[in-house]
């Protein structure tokens, strides 16, 4: 499980790393902790938030209008500015081949945006009513997905991934598909700890005494308190996705130059770190910006829409 | 049936089906392997038919893999079609670069950890302890291959402390092997470290709400007493949790890693097998990355059970 890993523990207490742990003890001291010492201040979401949903806005912009932006050519090379520091013509400077880093940032972000939300929606939407189902339905059809799960969990997805992008190729589609099937199991124990956890409160024995059907009861009081978790664990995952873009593009497996993407700029610039550090400080700090946005806006929502509370 | 037994069951069974699914999917990837093994010249229709049939390549998918299987308990994982030499040697010669890597990335991630979260428990609310917080919730945010590339611009490029790149063997020049493994250590330390941090922190702070610190405190233990010896123990469960499944992940995990800094580890040699076709290599070390985060597992999970008095007699009563 080394490529999806980060999804288990990425933030603190994240609902993966209370849920993979075996010891019930564990879980219930995870969710004093919660409760008594990091209480949420009042209902005010602060500056930090706000400032990161600006960004992550801003990001997701850049993606859409990359083309319509009057920016630098991201493929032309100019050789006389090879490597070059900010200047006028190159506002964030030149890579190793004199391409302008800034056209280049903007038009790398539709990557990550892309591969991001397409993988996350896809981990989303299947893992999410898969587990959804399983965890209110029970019985043997949860005990099947849930060993199914539990192997895809262990398997090694990195292997997976590497082989298969070997072999197939690798375009933005494979690499989003893929990475979007993998992330699946996760998604799936996340869902099926939430409703295990919503299935138990008193409201929804109260529909229950009210003779309400289980179809009203999973989409009314069931589906509508799972969802905004699932999200809010799927904005951290978002970002655990565009570092796995990252990662593929150390390993050469990104999509394939001269396509411009983040990882690909950070993992070529690794060669000039001598005489041109901002070749490779400037694409960091840009993912480094967006995957802290990210953590910072799940979390937060995470922590409100926390119901471990009921008891897991 | 007793708790162990059904773990052990669970386990035999993950690692058929992890064996059976490393080994299917690397065989259906495009590319015939004979024609590999021969090179394009003399890759004639005889020739790699010849080489498929001594390799089986042209039984039925179910029975290659039983014969494959078969000769892996043993610890016979077949010769890479590359450089004919056996599979399960060219593991065992990379597995004590990746594992040192690992195990050093572990113990510097624990050893910041654990005085910074208690630290952190203990002023929690205070400046030190936002402090702490907030940089632990940035280090999150950088991945292990963006680390890496800042530690070199830091330590090998502008202070010319260490190299950023090269692997001595540790029978060669144990310093030198040191100041070769410190970076890409740090590279995994961080991430780590910062995961430790906050888990240890947020358990710390429900711990020493408790009665018996309160007790403790009462009697007059000095404060590091009552941290180490009185809170650390009860409050360190989640983070052995995590602990363990990082242990299960170094083999595989370094990856990234190994390819930055060109060290010649586990994660190295799959990489560089894929890139090569060499599928029997690709399936050796991939069952090995499995079996080690399925086996490790397994081992915590039990050692687990039996640390934790409250799993330990609940577990025990219901079985019962």
């Amino acid at each position: 499980m080394a490529a999806l890993q980060p999804l288990d523990d990425v933030v603190g207490d994240a609902t993966g790393t209370a849920e993979g742990a075996p010891a019930d003890g564990a879980t219930a001291a995870g969710t004093t902790a919660a409760r008594t010492g990091r209480r949420p201040r009042g209902r005010r979401l602060g500056v930090a938030f706000w400032l990161a949903v600006a960004w992550l806005v801003l990001v997701l912009l850049a993606a859409l209008t990359a083309e319509w932006l009057p920016l630098a050519d991201p493929y032309l090379p100019d050789v006389s500015a090879k490597l070059e520091g900010p200047s006028a013509e190159h506002p964030l400077g030149a890579d190793g081949l004199g391409r302008d880093q800034l056209s280049r940032l903007v038009h790398g972000a539709r990557v990550s945006v892309t591969v991001s939300l397409s993988a996350v929606g896809i981990g989303m939407l299947v893992g999410g009513v898969l587990g959804t189902a399983v965890g209110y339905l029970r019985g043997l059809f949860e005990t099947v997905v849930m060993a199914v799960v539990d192997v895809m969990l262990a398997f090694p997805s990195l292997v997976l991934l590497l082989a298969v992008l070997a072999y197939v190729g690798r375009s933005l589609t494979v690499i989003s598909l893929l990475i979007g099937v993998l992330s699946i199991p996760v998604y799936t124990r996340v869902a099926r700890a939430n409703t295990l956890a919503v299935a138990q409160r008193e409201f929804v024995l109260a529909a229950h005494t009210l003779g309400a059907t289980r179809r009203r009861i999973l989409f009314r009081e069931i589906v509508p308190n799972v969802v905004l978790p699932v999200l809010a664990f799927g904005l951290v995952a978002m970002g655990v996705v565009i570092v796995l873009e990252g990662s593929l593009a150390v390993l050469g497996l990104s999509v394939p130059p001269p396509e411009p993407t983040w990882g690909d700029m950070i993992a070529t610039s690794k060669t000039h770190l001598d005489d041109a550090p901002h070749a490779a400080l400037i694409p960091s700090a840009a993912m480094f910006l967006t995957v802290l946005s990210l953590n910072f806006v799940g979390d937060t929502l995470r922590r409100r829409l926390d119901v471990k509370d009921a008891g897991l | 049936m007793p708790l162990v037994l059904r773990r052990a069951v669970a386990l035999v069974v993950t690692l058929l089906v992890v064996s059976f699914l490393t080994f299917g999917l690397t065989s259906l990837l495009p590319g015939d392997p004979a024609v590999q093994i021969l090179g394009a010249e003399a890759a004639t229709e005889e020739n790699v038919a010849a080489v498929r049939e001594e390799l089986r390549l042209d039984d039925p998918l179910l029975a290659r893999y039983v014969h494959w299987l078969g000769d892996a308990v043993t610890g016979d994982l077949g010769r890479s079609y590359r450089t004919n030499q056996p599979v399960a040697e060219a593991i065992a010669e990379r597995l004590p670069v990746t594992l040192e890597i690992g195990l050093l990335a572990l113990a510097i991630a624990l050893a910041v950890a654990v005085p910074l979260g208690t630290f952190s428990a203990f002023r929690a609310g205070g400046l030190a302890d936002r402090v702490i917080t907030s940089t632990t919730f940035g280090v999150l945010a950088v991945p292990s291959f963006m680390m890496a590339i800042l530690l070199i611009l830091v330590f090998a490029e502008t202070l010319r402390w260490l190299p950023a790149t090269g692997w001595t063997r540790l029978t060669d020049d144990p310093v030198e092997n040191l100041r070769g493994a410190l970076l890409p250590a740090l590279s995994l330390a961080m991430g780590e470290l910062a995961v430790y941090t906050r888990l240890l922190r947020s358990d710390m702070i429900t711990t020493l709400q408790q009665d018996s610190i309160t007790m403790a405190r009462a009697k007059g233990l000095p404060t590091w007493r009552i941290l180490f010896r009185h809170a650390l123990r009860p409050s360190s469960f989640s983070l052995m949790t995590v602990v363990g499944v990082q242990i299960g992940t170094i083999v595989g995990g370094a990856v990234i890693v190994e390819t930055l800094f060109a060290v010649p580890g586990v994660g190295r040699l799959l990489v560089d097998s894929i890139s090569q076709r060499d599928l029997m290599m690709v399936q050796g070390v991939a069952l090995v990355i499995a079996a080690s985060v399925v086996v490790v597992n397994f081992a915590v999970d039990l050692l687990y059970s039996l640390l934790d008095p409250r799993i330990r007699h609940g577990r025990a009563a219901t079985a019962r």
